[in-house]
């Protein structure tokens, strides 16, 4: 038995026979061309890159098939690199120069790049040398007019192990639906081949430097995707334990279809409300499928993409109603645009100039309220929607009382508008605010006489509290949801909105953090809205939990000092 | 000759999709089109050799033009990282 550490690629475990696949060696002969058919030389290139781009057209149509729109992007990434001078040019260049065989001078010309690449520290850049190499090697077997070694007709469930797979390899794993996992010498979490595994829901482990020389085809071998280990030659203790995890990870998926339409209460008969996150049309068809109780936060930002002229009222009423009338009778929470300044600009919004720190400059609510017409057509759309009485309202970003009434006030007028126009407002919306600045959560009792419910915004939160900007890399390290700050802040929100009856929810990434919500429940959020593919493993989460326990333990957490101190007992609590 | 220097403010640098972009705007043009970045130079009609410049977040850039339509070349250029390559 042999266990090789790697890189957790994809989640789950497969149990199989290996497949070893071999590398494709095209063996790459230097020919002398004599002068007078050089030209055929060029042309039989040619041929070669028409041919190819066939193969790309046929693999584009399957891959769109398969696996959808945002997988094809990477053929079409395939035809541009086909474009590229680099092959187009320079090759026939070099054939003419050199006299040398079309095979010979491309795989010159791909060395060259490939000393490029490996120059280059980023991991997602230097990643991308796959995309080149696939292109070339097929441009090579349509020059030597020979078939890769094909995948699809494997014949028996198989584990795969390869050198380094490229992404039309694993096209070809898909449609043969025969690979239980796979296990890669190459590879790291961004490269495609760990993408498109995620997508497809099969086990792997990437990274494993030599694993496709340490053993054959038809060895034993466990790939375990969860830990990015592999055993090879496993004893049948080990098999026995690794089916039992295997069938206990089945069980779960199950299990948490059976969860579909049951409450959130934890077994201490404690419910809270449980939302999802959308922010597009087409999530509207799941949220019904996963008998979702509601929209916690419905993102309008998805609207104002791509596009250089503000949505009209008519676009918006559209958009709102798709999803409202995939759930009717429950809350749906519209988010008024939290749109920054650069975008303003695109939309056609005049006299904008750049912003040194977008983050805490022009963006959400403080835009809207410069610029009020936005907010008024967002929100008559919104009222125009609102046939079934069931949406709510919530503003992102606020930070002061004297904004709220600006926004209330703008709400009042829109409505005074839409009465004289002759349009009846049968329910009046509930209206809420994100928290998501420090500051409203430290004068949420002054804002709460004007508004029916909070939701805590933890990602800004966070970011907001600790001055972290995350996708900053010096900094990152300090982003910490669990940090005394943050949840002693959720705390003061959640006693400060109690106090007027006024319920909180949490909409940010903590709320299907599993080990979050016992925290936040225990703290008495009493509604956590979750990512669509969260919803049921969240709702796993609260209905495994003793509410009594963590409200205890949170009250004693509020009082450690140290982030450290508080994610251990959380991580030793929730099992 | 005309050129610009500019520093890349999309998210995730100038990967796959926006290397093709600025490929395909450059190709449309008759004049050369280079990138330079820390001494490297490519050419802006090549996807791979943007690619090769690994330029990600925050980096400087430098686009040089140089032929008889070099200025509609640097301007098409510049408008695709204003229009942060439509990303978002």
């Amino acid at each position: 038995m042999l266990i090789k550490k790697g890189i957790a690629a994809s989640l789950g475990i497969a149990i199989g026979r290996a497949h070893i696949v071999k590398e494709e060696n095209i063996l790459i002969e230097q020919k002398e061309i004599p002068k007078e058919k050089l030209k055929a030389e060029i042309k039989r290139f040619k041929e070669a890159l028409e041919n190819t781009k066939l193969d790309l057209d046929a693999i584009r149509i399957k891959v769109l098939n398969v696996l959808g729109k945002q997988h094809a992007k990477l053929i079409d990434a395939h035809h541009m690199i086909l474009q590229d001078p680099l092959i187009t040019k320079e090759v026939p260049k070099l054939i003419a120069a050199k006299g040398v065989n079309a095979e010979f001078a491309l795989s010159e010309i791909l060395d060259k790049a490939e000393e490029e690449f490996e120059k280059i520290d980023d991991e997602f850049f230097h990643e991308r040398k796959h995309d080149l190499f696939d292109v070339g090697k097929k441009i090579l077997s349509n020059l030597v007019n020979r078939e890769k070694t094909n995948l699809k007709d494997l014949k028996e469930p198989v584990v795969i192990i390869a050198h380094n797979l490229y992404p039309s390899d694993t096209l070809h794993i898909r449609e043969s639906n025969k690979v239980l996992g796979f296990c890669m010498d190459l590879g790291s979490k961004s490269s495609h081949t760990a993408i498109f595994a995620q997508s497809m829901g099969i086990p792997a482990v990437v990274g494993l430097s030599d694993i496709s020389r340490q053993l054959n085809s038809g060895d034993t071998i466990i790939v375990d995707g969860e830990q990015g280990m592999v055993i090879i030659a496993p004893t049948a203790e080990i098999i026995e334990k690794y089916r039992l995890r295997q069938e206990e990870l089945h069980k779960q998926e199950h299990f948490f279809l059976r969860l579909k339409g049951l409450p959130a209460t934890t077994r201490d008969g404690h419910k809270i409300g449980l939302m999802c996150n959308v922010d597009s049309a087409e999530d509207s068809a799941e949220l019904a499928n996963i008998k979702s109780e509601g929209v916690g936060l419905f993102r309008t930002e998805f609207l104002y993409m791509n596009r250089e002229s503000v949505p009209t009222e008519a676009e918006q009423i559209k958009f709102y109603s798709t999803v409202v009338n995939a759930i009717p009778h429950l809350p749906v929470t519209i988010r008024t645009a939290d749109i920054g300044g650069d975008r303003a600009t695109q939309l056609g919004i005049k006299g904008l100039k750049d912003e040194r720190n977008p983050f805490m400059g022009f963006r959400g609510i403080r835009l809207f309220i410069k610029y009020p017409e936005l907010l008024k057509t967002q929100l008559k759309a919104i009222y125009k929607a609102n046939l079934g009485g069931n949406i709510k309202i919530m503003i992102p970003m606020l930070s002061s009382v004297d904004e709220l009434l600006t926004v209330k006030k703008i709400a009042n007028d829109v409505k005074t508008e839409l009465i004289e126009e002759g349009y009846r407002i049968k329910t009046n919306p509930e209206f809420g605010i994100m928290i998501e600045i420090p500051a409203a959560a430290i004068i949420l009792d002054s804002l709460l006489s004007e508004i029916d419910f909070v939701s805590i915004g933890t990602n800004d939160l966070v970011q907001y509290t600790l001055a972290v900007d995350r996708i900053n890399q010096y900094v990152s390290e300090l982003y910490e949801p669990f940090h005394p700050a943050v949840l002693r802040l959720i705390n003061l929100v959640v006693q400060t909105a109690h106090k007027k009856g006024k319920p909180v929810s949490v909409c940010g990434e903590m709320a299907s953090d599993p080990y979050a919500i016992p925290v936040l429940v225990g703290l008495g959020v009493d509604m956590l809205s979750v990512p669509i593919k969260m919803y049921l493993r969240s709702k796993y989460a609260v209905r495994s939990m003793n509410f009594e326990k963590f409200s205890a333990l949170s009250q004693h957490l509020l009082g450690l000092s140290t982030a450290d101190e508080i994610r251990k007992i959380i991580e030793e609590e929730v099992k | 000759m005309t050129k610009k220097d500019i520093k890349i403010i999309n998210e995730l640098g100038i990967h796959a999709r926006p290397a093709g972009m600025i490929a395909n705007t450059s190709a449309r043009f008759a004049c050369d089109v280079k990138i330079v970045k820390d001494r490297m130079e490519v050419n802006a009609k090549s996807i791979m050799g943007i690619m090769t410049l690994a330029a990600g977040k925050g980096s400087l850039i430098t686009i040089i033009a140089n032929g008889v339509d070099e200025a509609q070349a640097l301007a098409a250029i510049v408008d695709l990282f204003s229009r942060k390559f439509d990303e978002e």
